[in-house]
């Protein structure tokens, strides 16, 4: 397994930035960082396990009902965690409400199934897996971070910007409310793509 | 072997469903415990955080042990039929509140909690929970009334799905603490609910600020606190 594996879902091939997949959850869930940080936890695991899992069954599975089959270990896998959090972490999973049953439907979960793991040993299926999830929820906490610090002016729930800066409390500093609505976020995810091309020229289109 | 054949693809899709599906139903059955008991914790903190119990300048407090509060202030409860008379038998606690809306809507027989809880003055708090549909979804909330039977002390909501940052509001305490102090009548001094209008305070007593961009979920809410509030009454001031 060459390095290639595991740099380039975090860096040249980006489920967010470059390959633009998983779009929706990451505009609803990155007005905290504690809900980036615990989706970004969720995806890894099930992409990880779900490309274990599929790559393990690769050779049986009947090739006709192969999307089916995908999609029955992955849901097994989003609802596992589903109700892990209902029973150990109410509050995120209240916070995250149907954004975890959604993860099902992230294109790369399924993308990375199907583009890898129905061709590849387990072990390497399990880490590219892995490194999507990581790759997607590292753009997640990247954006999660600005939303809440200047959203909220706190960092996981705790307090960042000075409560003396407030104007409420004589200072000269007020949140910014459009930093907790979804266009904001595609806004600032905007500027991680930017960014993200200006550092690495080789994914500039002509 | 062929894994293209009919008899292969039938056997291999049924033994994965059976087996996926024994995994999810053991994990559900062993979580369960749990889960009712987080479900069963968050009806509390609502009931407390509608009493203002539990809040510090009207913050909730991320310490409190509401479930501790909840068996130290809650001293009574007891259900309610259609008609304002007790029904023996029934733990308030337990009512499942969709179907009593359900019940409330179809005009049905209902049965309705109602929570009795010590004040820090050492006054009795009666506290009334609601339930409705919002804009995508259910709302509900708690609302406790002081022993004067017309002035609320203090109110609590949720919701299941309404747009964060608009509908989602409700559940916010800048939201819900504008109810405190409020006065269950109009401005002839009649009964009368809550109203939930823009700018709020237009000289009714028992106005409060609607939620802007959030039309649709302040007008089912105050369509809700009526509907339940039109069976309260009939208890509230005795």
């Amino acid at each position: 397994m060459d390095k290639e594996t595991y740099l380039k879902p975090l860096f040249k091939g980006n489920p967010i930035t470059v390959l633009v997949l998983g779009i929706c959850s990451s505009l609803a869930v990155t007005v905290q960082l504690k809900g980036a940080l615990v989706m970004a936890l969720s995806v890894t695991l099930v992409t990880a396990f779900s490309s274990l899992f599929i790559s393990l069954l690769r050779n049986t599975i009947p090739n006709r009902v192969r999307i089916i089959v995908q999609l029955v270990v992955v849901a097994m896998f989003v609802i596992l965690i589903d109700q892990a959090l209902k029973a150990f972490s109410y509050d995120t999973s209240k916070m995250l409400s149907v954004y975890i049953g959604l993860i099902i439907t992230n294109c790369i979960i399924m993308g990375r199934i199907e583009a890898f793991a129905l061709g590849n040993k387990p072990w390497p299926s399990f880490v590219d897996g892995a490194f999507n999830g990581l790759g997607y929820g590292m753009i997640l906490i990247i954006v999660a971070f600005f939303r809440e610090l200047l959203g909220s002016g706190t960092l996981l729930g705790f307090q960042i910007i000075p409560a003396s800066w407030y104007i409420e409390n004589g200072g000269w500093y007020a949140n910014n409310g459009l930093m907790i609505l979804p266009p904001m976020a595609l806004i600032l995810l905007g500027c991680v793509v930017w960014v993200h091309r200006s550092i690495d020229k080789e994914l500039q289109e002509q | 072997m062929n894994t293209n054949s009919n008899t292969y693809t039938i056997i291999y899709t049924t033994v994965l469903v059976v087996v996926v599906a024994a995994i999810l139903a053991i994990v559900a059955s062993a979580l369960k415990p749990r889960q009712t008991a987080n479900v069963e914790l968050e009806q509390m903190k609502s009931i407390m955080l509608a009493a203002n119990i539990g809040e510090t300048n009207g913050q909730p407090d991320k310490k409190a042990d509401f479930k501790k509060l909840y068996d130290q202030n809650i001293v009574n409860t007891y259900v309610i039929d259609g008609k304002g008379n007790r029904v023996e038998g029934v733990d308030a606690f337990k009512v499942d509140l969709k179907s009593q809306y359900e019940a409330i809507k179809n005009g049905g027989d209902v049965t309705l909690p109602v929570y009795e809880c010590k004040a820090a003055d050492g006054s009795t708090l009666t506290i009334l929970p609601c339930y409705g549909a919002g804009l995508w979804g259910a709302i509900w909330g708690y609302i406790s009334v002081k022993p004067d039977g017309e002035t609320i002390n203090g109110a609590y909501f949720s919701h299941a799905s309404e747009t964060p940052g608009l509908g989602g509001e409700i559940a916010e305490p800048w939201f819900y603490n504008q109810f405190d102090g409020n006065i269950l009548k109009d401005a002839a001094g009649a009964f009368s609910s809550i109203k939930i209008v823009k700018g709020g305070d237009n000289g009714d007593p028992n106005g409060v600020d609607a939620i802007s961009g959030a039309t649709i979920t302040s007008r089912s809410l105050q369509n809700t606190i009526e509907q339940w509030m039109n069976y309260y009454k009939l208890i509230l001031g005795d």
